[in-house]
Formats: structure tokens, C-alpha cells, sequence
């Protein structure tokens, strides 16, 4: 598949643009649509809720809750799902919503909620009558419906299983809010499990309101131990201090993750370990003024939380020929982390071309045997090397020596031209015996140059057999 | 307003007027002056319903967005909360009613189904959409036939049937518009919210992101400049442009394969460019007034090519760069089977250059999808690469991920891709982007696998596929719904039956295109409405499995 350019893109662009010479003084189209600098249209819902907001900052009210005014309004049943007075009666064991207890009694109350407008008596005769299924039902069809007076621990299991076979979400979970309150953890904790809609569905409540502690508390009760390791473990992104998160990230490594996860929180942690020695030095240094490589290149962001390529990174940039036993030494870095020899590479290589460490680069393809040097195959290819010396402003000479290595000479041809190698070009042709190439080459290398002469050289070169 | 609703066999006019009454009726409740306080998610798609004009017809006269801390002073009567049914809005809402006002939630069926059901397995998303399907019918009468595959699938049916007992005494005499309704999980098909979309439309939402029928794009293409006027200062905020089938260009060209966009813009222009030439033409007084009289719609003729000349130059930079064709050539050989056991190079390049992340996981989720899970070697390869060049928190994500089915090591069990992709033909070489004539046409290649389905369904049926239907998650089943006597329809000669199409945990623009193209094939027979949960991409799909998305570096 292939996504060629588009000359009939340009047709369509011509047109256009010719047109709008004809019609330039009528932009005022009806048609169009009006759209505010915030791009809301202008009449949309959106666009008025801002309206309100910037109208509301210029008349700069003091922030007060909304007054309403204190005769009978006609408000008409409400059509509320569940009565706030049924969620909220009742002696409550530790209960969340203790304050509106107090302001149920508050007699100006009555207008505003209809369902507390019926006179006591009525009510307690109204909802006696209801078994769990009823109610369950009634509070389905959007009908009020107490739960508090199902106090037995059947009449309460009975709630949650109707309510679970009714399939409705808010149901469920108010009835399991009114279990939380009401149930000690072992009971709810035990009946659940054999619950699995209705646990998930607990689960995902807790999860919502952030009830970590309770969460945790269930999955533990559950054996569900490699989640309970990871939940905890999540902690560690809503601690700031780097310190405090260390020591979080070393308590956090006696969970019961999986064997995979628990090796890589404890990389984790030991490269938060190492980040914050070597930040603390680092930042010492560029400070004392003295280290010149902090003078040349200032550091731009910390590295604490950083990945760890992007820590390997900043010390092949600011550490790379520091001795082996130091923790900010890339080879240490490498072997404590078992970084890939792949991974190591690219880093060091970017990193070393960025300073425009050419030897050090070459120093890298390089390995010692017992012969001497050798040159050493590069676990990435030289398409990529190149790339990335290039990238980095790499002179031709050094481009040069890296574009040679390419093997397919259709590719290396290409870059070599791309990055005016012109030896390579005219070595590669030769190779290959092109004879009319070469030619063609001719002109593209500067006029009287030691290029133009080598290629008139080989071009007069009788030995040569040319393919063409 | 909505005018193009209107057209089609289904008209979508309906449901839209129904939602709109409810809302006059829902707001008339509180008699009186009315602030309403907005869960912002909900605007945008409230939007679609309904302008302020309207809630201003029934006496709201401040709108205010639902944050912690106290709600500004109102002189009104009412306050009224729109939220979607989120605990943690709730607490919100507790926090400012320490009187008991008048507080409501009016339920909306928008949610992030598959993290729910698949990571968290709530329920209540099901639910609204069984509900949501009973309003339908009672709208547009009893669907008599019911497909579906899926474990999701079988639970809305199951609701949808239960609910039906439950109102056995009222019989629906609407006549039915649809014949059947197909629900299809969205786990049934990994693997084609993954692929890189490649239709007008597709693109634009891959690259750009729709949201409520609007793409905000980069201005700069669209700054226009007069003719005499030095050029004013470019605009910084983004362009915002509505898409809909309302817009003929749009409606024209959105299905399309990119590839032939081109074509049709520059079609248009030469019909465009000629009817503004006829101005030459008109030299009656008459001529001239007739011309005149078709000015406004040849102008927004115009602007409509102006604009989407511009959105398809943004798109051409990026399809035609080296990295798209790349990213696309992985894909395409993951879909046909090539090497997917083995450490792909190119995703261990782009991991090396720290491409973003999203881009990473959707490539190797493709090839796990592809392979039925990644040999043990190659999936911890990747997720070292992954961790190392991240960062370590990311294994909350790969969690979810596996958890989901994504990503995850492989079982003992066969790879039955293979045999699912010859049976339902779902690559095609040589697929024709110009002129199509399979559904393969919108990955240029690659049929989307919920469609072939859906094409097979109605022809020759599921029978002639039941071994590969097995081999795909979750159940697969029909019912019939009893409809009163005499309301049973009367074919006529050449009519198409209707089937809905009902996707349950997301679905593309690409395969809303495909559907189209179905619907729209000579001899097909048959006519596709679409309904989801929710529009997704590869990228907002995988963000939403994504462990607090907004702490992940990009």
C-alpha cells in the first residue's frame, strides 16, 4: 500500500483560492457558523456555561450558596431515585452522613424536598408494609423505599441477591452502602465472596470513592494478593518527596507481587535509590562551578523518577569515563540492571554523539582481542548509526567512516549521496563496475576537485572490466 | 436544526425529538426560574439535543459547571444537577446541598464499558444500554430477532428479555422499523480498534480526535487572508469545525478511503468553479437574479471545499511520511500472519527512539492479538524495553492490559487467527481504494472482523460459520420477540430489511464506514443502523485501559 502525493489535492487547493477572489467581500455567511474565541458555538450549551462563569467573575459576587427564596415554591414529586431521608434515618454506625440528620429536623427544609413534606405518621404506615423484593423493585421503578428497617442479616442478603438479579447498578451499590454501614467487615466481607457480581460491583465502588483502606482490607480478605501488591504499589505515584518515596518503594517490596513484578519494583526501587546519590552530587558539582561539563552543558531537569535508559542516558552524557565502582558509571549502570547490549549502545552512542565525542564512538565498535583491535559487527545497523551521527551534526569525515560499513550498496549509496560521501559513492560505483554511474556522478562533484580527477582516473583505467 | 437526521430509512429525527421532550418535561417539573449545574463531560453531548435557546424556553437562567468548593450566588428558584451517575460527583454535589434542594440524575448510557466490564466487571453500563434499547423500541417497535456474540451480549439480551416480562401487559403496536438487532462485544474483535484507520473520516479522528461531531485542528491553514489587507496576526486557538452528513461535501467524502479524497475534492472543485463561471452566462435580468438567488449556497459550497482541502493537506504531511508508512507496514504484516511469534524490529526501534508510548503498546497488543498471546520470551522482552525506557509504574498498565486480553502470554492453546482470517476472507490483496467492492477497503486491505461478521449474518447466515464462531470469546445467540398479530410486516417487493447494529464497548469510524458501505452495496439487501456505547480509536481505546493515563509520560 502505498499513500502517493496528491495533484488532485492541489487542483482542489487552486479552485478554491480562485474562487475566494471572486467572493471576498461576502465572509458574512449565513450558513456559517458562529463560533466565540473559545471555539464553543455561539448559542450551544458549552458556550453558555462559560458565558456565566466569565459573566459571574466580572460582577465579582462573593462566593455564597445559592439563595432561595423562602416562599412555597410548587415544586412537583420528585423524581429521585432514592429518598434522602431513607438513606440517611436511622441510628448510623459511624456514619458518613452524621450532618444532615441534624438538618432534616431543620423545619424550612420541608418545602424544598417533597419527600419529606408528608407528615410523619403517613410515612411510617406507607413503607412498613414492603418485603425486600418490594423494595427492591420499588427503588427500580425511581420509587422511594427504606432500607433501614431490614436489620437481620437474611432480610439484608436478601436485599443484595434481589438487587444483583435486578441487574441495576445504583441499586446495588445503595444497598451495599447500606451493608457497609450496617455489616461488620467479617460478615460483609465473607458474604461477598460468594457474591461475585456483587463483589466486583463493591470493588469498583471502592475503587471510585477512593476507599483504599477498606479496598485493600477485601483484597487481602479475598487472597487476591498480587492485586492487593499492585494497589499499594500504585501509592508511590501521589508522594512527591523523593525520599519519602524511596523508602515507600523499599517497603513495597515484601508484597506478594508475581516473581516478574516483584524484580521490577525492586529495580525500581534501587534505581530510585541511585538516582537521588547521584542527584544530590551532581547538583553539588554544578554548583561548586569547578566540574567543567556541568559549566558547558547545564543540567536542564533533575533526574530523580527519571526512566532508567534516560538515567543511563544522562551518564554516558555527564559520567561516561568514570571507573567502573561509582554508581553514577554507565557500566555499572548497565551490568546492575542488565541492560541489553543493544539498549547500551544506542544510549552511549546518542549520547557520545550529542557531545560530538567522535573517538569515543569509534571506540565503541572497537573491542580488543588478542590480536589487537578488531572492528567489532554493531548490534544496530549502520543505516541507524548514521542517522543518529547525522542527527547530531556528525562532519562528513566521521559520516564517512560509518557509511562505509553499510553493506547493501544500493543503501549505502543513497545515504552516502545524501550526505555528499562522494569517495564512498565513487568507491562503491567502481565496485560495482558502473561504468555509466559513474559518469552520471561526474557532475555532481565539484569541478576540478581530487574527486573529478579520481573518477576520470578509473573511468581511463584499461583494467577495469565495466559492466556498462 | 437537525434536518439531516430526517433522511435514511430510519428517522433518527425521532429518538432526537423524544430526548428533547423529555428534557422540557424533566425541566418543567421545577416550576419556576432554574440554574443548572453541569457535569462538564455532559455538555458536549447534551449539545446535540438541544441549544441553550431551549433551556432558556423553560426558564434556565444560569448554568454553572460542577466543581469542588461552593457553586456561585443565583437569584433563581430551582438548582438543578447534571451529572452523569459518577460516585465522586455525587460527593461533590453533597458538599454544596447541605439543605436538601432538588436533586436528580438524569441518567446518560456514556461510560467506559470495557475497562468496566472487562477490568472492573460493573454492570451498570449493560444495564443502560438494555434500557437504553427498550426506549428504542418503544420508539421504533419490538424488534422481532435478536443476534448476538459476546458475554456482554447475552447479558443486555437476557435484560432486554426480562424487561419485556415485565411490561407483558402492554403490547408495542408501533410498527416495527428494525428487523433485527445484532450485539456484538467489543472483545469478540481486538483486533481492529487497534489498526491504524485509513478512511477521510478514520483519519481525522486518529489524528485529531472527534468529539460530539467537532475536531479542533490547527489554525493556521484556516486563517483567511483578504485581498488589500495586510495578513493579521494568525490565530492561536485551534479551529473548531462541526462534522456531519448536514455538510453534502463531508457527507460525500468521509467514508472514503483517504487515498481517494484527492479525487473527489478536486471533482467538486471543477463543478464549483464552473457553476461561480456562469455568472458570465447571466445577462438577463432574469439570469442574473437566478444566479444571485444560488450565491449563499455555492459560497458555502466553497468554504465546505476550502475547509476540507485544508484537513486533507494536514492529513496528506502525515500519511505520506516515513514514519505512517512504516507503522503501517507492521501492521499490515501482523494482520497477515508475518512473524508475529518473534521480537518485532521495528517496534524495538521505535522504543529505542522513546516514540510515545500509546504507539508502542497498540503495535505489540496487535501482534499479541494476532498470535493469541506472545511466547513468554518475547513478552518479557517487551516489557522489559518497555519498563526501562518508560519507567517502572507502567506495570500497572501492562497489567490492565493483560487483564484485558491484549497483551498476554500465550496459552497452550492454538492460534486460531490464522483459520479465522482465511474462513472470513479478512484480508483482501488488491483491495480497490478507489472504487471499492468489499468492506476490506478501509484498512486498504484488512476487513474488520465485527463486520464480516455482520456481513455474514445476514448472507448466507452464522451456520455456515459455526466453527469459527467458536473460536471467538463469549456466546453466540438468537432470540425472537413476539410482536402483536398484524403487526407482522409484509415484505414488498425489492424493500431492504433493517438491522441495528448495537456495538457494546466501542466502535470505529472505519467500521461505521464499512457498515455504510454494506448498506449502500446493489444486492445487499439490507440497510445498517448503528449504536454504540462509545466512538473509539486505538489511541483514546488503549488510554482508557491505561492506569491514570494523566501520570503517564507521552
Amino acid at each position: 500500500v502505498t499513500f502517493r502525493c496528491d495533484v488532485q489535492l492541489k487542483e482542489s487547493r487552486q479552485a478554491v483560492n480562485s474562487i475566494q477572489r471572486l467572493v471576498e467581500e461576502d465572509d458574512d455567511e449565513d450558513d456559517v457558523e458562529k463560533v466565540s474565541w473559545s471555539g464553543e458555538p455561539v448559542g450551544s450549551i458549552s458556550w453558555s456555561v462559560k458565558e456565566t462563569a466569565a459573566s459571574n467573575q466580572r460582577t465579582d459576587r462573593e462566593p455564597a450558596f445559592p439563595k432561595i427564596p423562602t416562599d412555597t415554591p410548587s415544586l412537583s414529586k420528585s423524581q429521585s431515585g432514592y429518598s434522602l431521608s431513607s438513606l440517611f434515618k436511622g441510628k448510623t454506625k459511624g456514619g458518613n452522613f452524621q450532618s444532615f440528620t441534624d438538618t432534616l429536623s431543620d423545619s424550612s427544609i420541608r418545602l424544598y424536598a417533597p419527600e419529606l413534606r408528608k407528615p410523619k405518621s403517613e410515612y411510617k404506615d406507607y413503607v412498613s408494609d414492603w418485603s425486600p423484593e418490594e423494595t427492591i423493585q420499588r427503588l427500580q421503578q425511581g420509587k422511594t423505599a427504606p432500607l433501614e428497617k431490614f436489620r437481620s442479616l437474611q432480610d439484608k442478603l436478601l436485599l443484595l441477591d434481589f438487587a444483583v438479579s435486578a441487574h441495576d447498578g445504583n441499586v446495588i451499590t445503595a444497598v451495599l452502602i447500606y451493608l457497609k454501614r450496617t455489616l461488620s467487615k467479617e460478615v460483609l466481607f465473607r458474604e461477598l465472596e460468594s457474591r461475585q457480581t456483587a463483589l466486583r460491583h463493591f470493588i469498583h465502588y471502592l475503587t471510585e470513592t477512593k476507599d483504599q483502606r477498606l479496598l485493600l482490607e477485601l483484597l487481602r480478605a479475598l487472597g487476591r494478593t498480587e492485586d492487593v501488591a499492585l494497589l499499594q504499589y500504585k501509592e508511590h505515584l501521589s508522594i512527591a518527596d523523593e525520599n519519602k518515596r524511596r523508602d515507600f518503594l523499599k517497603s513495597c517490596l515484601s508484597l506478594p507481587f508475581s516473581a516478574e513484578d516483584s524484580a521490577h519494583v525492586q529495580d525500581h526501587y534501587t534505581l530510585l535509590e541511585r538516582q537521588i546519590i547521584i542527584e544530590a552530587t551532581d547538583r553539588q558539582a554544578e554548583r561548586g562551578g569547578k566540574v567543567e561539563i556541568f559549566q558547558k552543558f547545564p543540567r536542564r531537569a533533575s533526574i530523580l523518577n527519571m526512566p532508567l535508559i534516560t538515567t543511563l542516558y544522562y551518564c554516558c552524557f555527564y559520567h561516561y569515563s568514570e571507573p567502573e565502582g561509582t554508581y553514577s558509571s554507565p557500566l555499572n549502570i548497565r551490568q546492575a540492571f542488565k541492560i541489553s547490549e543493544k539498549q547500551y549502545f544506542v544510549t552511549a552512542l546518542a549520547a557520545r554523539a550529542k557531545l560530538k565525542a567522535w573517538l569515543d564512538v569509534d571506540a565503541l565498535f572497537t573491542s580488543r582481542n588478542w590480536l589487537g583491535f578488531t572492528r567489532k559487527k554493531s548490534p544496530l545497523s549502520f543505516q541507524r548509526v548514521v542517522d543518529v551521527l547525522q542527527k547530531n551534526s556528525a562532519p562528513t569525515q566521521v559520516l564517512q567512516d560509518y557509511v562505509g560499513l553499510v553493506e547493501d550498496p544500493d543503501m549505502r549509496i543513497s545515504l552516502a549521496q545524501k550526505h555528499k560521501c562522494h569517495d564512498i559513492v565513487i568507491n562503491t560505483y567502481r565496485d560495482m563496475k558502473d561504468r555509466q554511474q559513474l559518469l552520471g556522478y561526474r557532475g555532481k562533484v565539484g569541478r576540478g576537485s581530487a574527486e573529478e580527477r579520481k573518477i576520470d582516473e578509473l573511468l581511463n583505467n584499461q583494467q577495469i572490466r565495466w559492466k556498462n | 436544526m437537525a434536518a439531516h437526521l430526517s433522511y435514511g430509512r430510519v428517522n433518527l429525527n425521532i429518538l432526537r425529538e423524544a430526548a428533547r421532550k423529555e428534557l422540557r418535561e424533566f425541566l418543567d417539573k421545577c416550576a419556576g426560574s432554574k440554574a443548572i449545574v453541569w457535569d462538564e463531560y455532559l455538555t458536549g453531548p447534551f449539545g446535540l439535543i438541544a441549544q441553550y435557546s431551549l433551556l432558556k424556553e423553560h426558564e434556565v437562567e444560569k448554568m454553572f459547571t460542577l466543581k469542588s468548593g461552593r457553586l456561585p450566588s443565583a437569584d433563581v428558584k430551582n438548582i438543578i444537577f447534571f451529572v452523569r451517575p459518577r460516585l465522586e460527583l455525587m460527593d461533590i454535589i453533597a458538599e454544596n446541598v447541605f439543605r436538601c434542594v432538588y436533586v436528580s440524575c438524569y441518567q446518560t448510557p456514556h461510560c467506559k464499558l470495557v475497562k468496566e466490564c472487562y477490568l472492573e466487571n460493573d454492570q451498570t453500563s449493560l444495564y443502560h444500554t438494555a434500557k437504553g434499547l427498550m426506549t428504542l423500541q418503544a420508539l421504533y417497535g419490538t424488534i422481532p430477532q435478536i443476534y448476538g456474540k459476546g458475554d456482554c451480549a447475552r447479558h443486555v439480551a437476557n435484560m432486554m428479555l426480562r424487561m419485556k416480562r415485565e411490561f407483558a401487559g402492554t403490547q408495542n403496536q408501533i410498527l416495527p422499523v428494525f428487523d433485527t438487532l445484532l450485539l456484538l462485544d467489543r472483545n469478540v474483535d481486538l483486533l481492529t480498534p487497534l489498526a491504524t484507520q485509513l478512511t477521510y473520516e478514520g483519519l481525522i479522528d486518529e489524528i485529531y480526535g472527534i468529539n460530539n461531531g467537532y475536531v479542533k485542528l490547527p489554525p493556521e491553514k484556516f486563517a483567511q487572508k483578504k485581498q488589500g489587507e495586510a495578513s493579521k496576526d494568525l490565530p492561536t486557538e485551534p479551529k473548531k469545525l462541526q462534522l456531519n452528513s448536514a455538510e453534502e461535501l463531508y457527507a460525500e467524502i468521509r467514508d472514503k478511503n483517504f487515498n481517494a479524497v484527492g479525487a473527489a475534492l478536486s471533482k467538486k472543485a471543477k463543478i464549483i468553479s464552473a457553476a461561480f463561471e456562469e455568472r458570465h452566462n447571466a445577462k438577463t435580468v432574469g439570469e442574473i437574479k437566478q444566479f444571485v438567488s444560488q450565491l449563499p449556497h455555492m459560497q458555502a459550497a466553497r468554504s465546505s471545499l476550502a475547509n476540507h482541502t485544508s484537513i486533507a493537506e494536514l492529513i496528506k504531511d502525515i500519511t505520506t511520511s516515513e514514519a505512517f508508512f512504516d507503522n503501517l507496514t507492521v501492521e499490515q504484516e501482523f494482520m497477515t500472519g508475518v512473524d508475529t511469534d518473534k521480537v518485532n524490529t521495528y517496534i524495538e526501534d521505535c522504543i529505542a527512539q522513546k516514540d510515545p508510548l500509546i504507539k508502542i503498546l497498540r503495535l505489540v497488543c496487535m501482534q499479541s492479538v494476532c498470535n493469541n498471546g506472545l511466547k513468554q520470551k518475547v513478552l518479557d522482552y517487551y516489557k522489559r524495553e518497555i519498563l526501562q525506557t518508560y519507567g517502572y509504574e507502567h506495570i500497572l498498565t501492562l497489567n490492565n492490559l493483560e487483564k484485558g486480553g491484549l497483551l498476554k502470554p500465550q496459552t497452550s492453546s492454538r492460534n486460531n487467527y490464522p483459520t479465522i482470517r482465511k474462513t472470513l476472507k479478512l484480508w483482501m490483496e488488491d483491495a480497490n481504494e478507489q472504487n471499492p467492492n468489499d468492506i476490506s477497503y478501509v484498512y486498504s486491505g484488512y476487513a474488520p472482523l465485527s463486520i464480516r461478521l455482520t456481513q455474514v449474518l445476514a448472507r448466507p447466515g452464522w451456520r455456515s460459520i459455526e466453527e469459527v464462531l467458536k473460536m471467538l470469546p463469549g456466546p453466540h445467540f438468537e432470540e425472537r420477540q413476539q410482536l402483536p398479530s398484524g403487526l407482522h410486516k409484509k415484505r414488498q417487493q425489492g424493500e431492504n430489511r433493517t438491522t441495528l447494529v448495537f456495538f457494546l464497548g466501542g466502535v470505529t469510524y472505519a467500521e461505521i464506514a464499512a457498515l455504510r458501505f454494506l448498506s449502500q452495496m446493489e444486492d445487499s439487501g439490507m440497510e445498517y443502523i448503528i449504536a454504540t456505547t462509545k466512538l473509539v480509536n486505538g489511541t483514546t481505546w488503549i488510554k482508557s485501559l491505561m492506569d491514570r493515563p494523566e501520570s503517564q509520560t507521552p
